[in-house]
Formats: structure tokens, C-alpha cells, sequence
């Protein structure tokens, strides 16, 4: 069953940077971003907001137990504007996950929509609950 | 998967240090709005969504990020030089579902932004890719800087 969030007014959030450890090679302001994770019985489901990437920006990885992923953004600015209000600012996206879950890894299923990016990870049939029959 | 990864330089990134410089003092700006609510003139006026705004010579450019808003959510008005861009963020939530994380939120929101200029009301376009919303808002020519020869 879903349902909305109705009528309620969204907050204003500041875009969270990536600080400190996590060690990035190239200039310019890295982001954290956010994220719904919810589980069912057969797969993991994660949505990540990251507007302005491109399906074809983003990297997703999978190894041991962390799920990387990556996205990249092209600037939108034309050569000659001047900024008048910057109230956010632009950069790209990187997050990592445990995952402790067995996945099965050639089902994972990503998709990006308007700025959102869907990933399904069927969990793997070892990792699924099984029920087990008691006879009597 | 990840070859393309972190280890290649972007085209896209800090063009000069004076972009750096004016990111911390942007910084800065917010910190200080934290510490006193009352400052609030400079940085961003706290309501959803946060926008940039640019200008050509032509026009005013204003973006803002709306990542998972459709576009028939989304309502743009203009009235003497405010525009406001209004709608609502629906976020779908599985009841059944076990949730691990819930960051992302959903709503309705509604902002106003000022333009410093006379705008031509009649030639607005807007387009909403990739979860940005970009308007374009031409100048009215009265507003438009103009060059004067000087005989």
C-alpha cells in the first residue's frame, strides 16, 4: 500500500557535503544525497535525490558490502552570466552504503527520473526468509 | 562499472580561485544566518525551493533543483516582477515496507522571488530536466542595458 505525504509543507534543507575522510581527487564541492531506503521481503529499494545527473553520469558499484554511488553533473551556466542570487550551490554526488544482505548482483535494477535515481536490489535466495514447515 | 570513476579530472569544476573564495564567504554568509535568524537579507530566504539566479544582458536565468517533481505539479506565475513557483513533491511511501533511511521529503511548497529588473512577461519559458528547474525571463527592453555611440 502507499500513500502520500499531503498537504504538508516541505522544509528547507541545505545540500550536505561530503567533509573530511573521504578523500576526493578533484576540485570542487562534493554532495551527500539523500536517500529513502526501505526493505521488503525480496529486495532492497533505494532512492537518492541527485538533480542535474544524467542516467549516463551515474556509477554504481557493488563489491563485498559497500554499494557506491557516484554521479556527475555538467554545468548549466552559459559563458556570460553573472550570478545575481546563489542560494544553493552545484557539485557532484557520492554516498556509500553497507549493505549486509546478500544481493544478487546481475538483477540490480537502477533507474533515474527527473533528478531521482531508483536502484532494486533483489536480495539474494540465501539471504531471502524462508519460512520452515513444522511437522507435526 | 565504476572505471569512469574518481580518478579522471572533470570539465567540470572551480574555474578560478576566486570562486573558491567566493564560495567560503557564501559559506561564511550562512554560518552567520545560523547564528543570527534576523540576517537573513543576504544568503537565502529560507523557504523551499532554494533558487540561483543569473542575468544576461538578455535576461534573468532562474534555477532551481527539483529532483522527483513532475512537471504538471509544478505552477509558475509571474505577477509585475515577482515570479512564483509553486506545486508539490510527492513521495510515495510502501506501508509495508521496512524503512532503513528517510531522508527525502515531500510536500508542498510555494516561493517568491523578486526580479531587480522590468521583465517581458509574454516570452517566460521554463524547462524542468533532470529534476532542475531552469526559467528564462527576458528582460523588458527597458530594462536591457543599451550601448550608446558616442559621435
Amino acid at each position: 500500500m502507499t500513500h502520500h505525504d499531503e498537504g504538508k509543507e516541505i522544509q528547507v534543507g541545505k545540500k550536505q557535503e561530503v567533509s573530511g575522510a573521504t578523500e576526493h581527487t578533484r576540485s570542487g564541492p562534493v554532495f551527500i544525497p539523500p536517500v529513502d531506503i526501505f526493505e521488503t521481503e525480496n529486495e532492497i529499494n533505494l532512492l537518492a535525490d541527485m538533480p542535474g545527473v544524467k542516467s549516463d553520469n551515474v556509477d554504481i558499484d557493488l563489491r563485498e558490502n559497500t554499494l557506491t554511488i557516484a554521479g556527475e553533473i555538467e554545468p548549466l551556466e552559459q559563458g556570460e552570466e553573472e550570478d545575481l542570487l546563489v542560494e544553493y550551490e552545484v557539485g557532484r554526488y557520492f554516498r556509500q552504503f553497507t549493505i549486509p544482505e546478500l544481493i544478487d548482483q546481475e538483477k540490480i535494477d537502477a533507474h533515474l527520473s527527473e533528478g531521482v535515481l531508483k536502484l532494486v536490489l533483489p536480495k539474494a535466495e540465501k539471504a531471502k526468509p524462508r519460512k520452515i514447515e513444522i511437522r507435526s | 562499472m565504476f572505471t569512469r570513476g574518481l580518478l579522471n579530472f572533470p570539465t567540470y569544476g572551480l574555474r578560478t580561485h576566486f570562486e573558491e573564495l567566493d564560495r567560503m564567504r557564501r559559506h561564511l554568509d550562512q554560518v552567520f544566518q545560523q547564528v543570527d535568524p534576523s540576517a537573513i537579507a543576504g544568503g537565502t530566504a529560507g523557504v523551499f525551493p532554494l533558487v540561483n539566479l543569473t542575468e544576461t544582458p538578455e535576461a534573468y536565468v532562474l534555477r532551481a533543483e527539483l529532483p522527483g517533481v513532475a512537471g504538471e505539479e509544478l505552477e509558475i506565475q509571474t505577477m509585475g516582477r515577482n515570479i512564483t513557483i509553486s506545486g508539490e513533491r510527492r513521495i510515495a511511501v510502501d506501508r509495508s515496507a521496512k524503512y532503513h533511511r528517510r531522508e527525502r521529503e515531500g510536500g508542498r511548497f510555494s516561493r517568491a522571488i523578486a526580479l531587480p529588473g522590468e521583465i517581458d512577461r509574454d516570452k517566460i519559458s521554463a524547462t524542468l530536466k533532470n529534476g532542475i528547474l531552469q526559467v528564462t525571463i527576458p528582460k523588458a527592453e527597458a530594462a536591457k542595458p543599451r550601448k550608446i555611440d558616442i559621435k
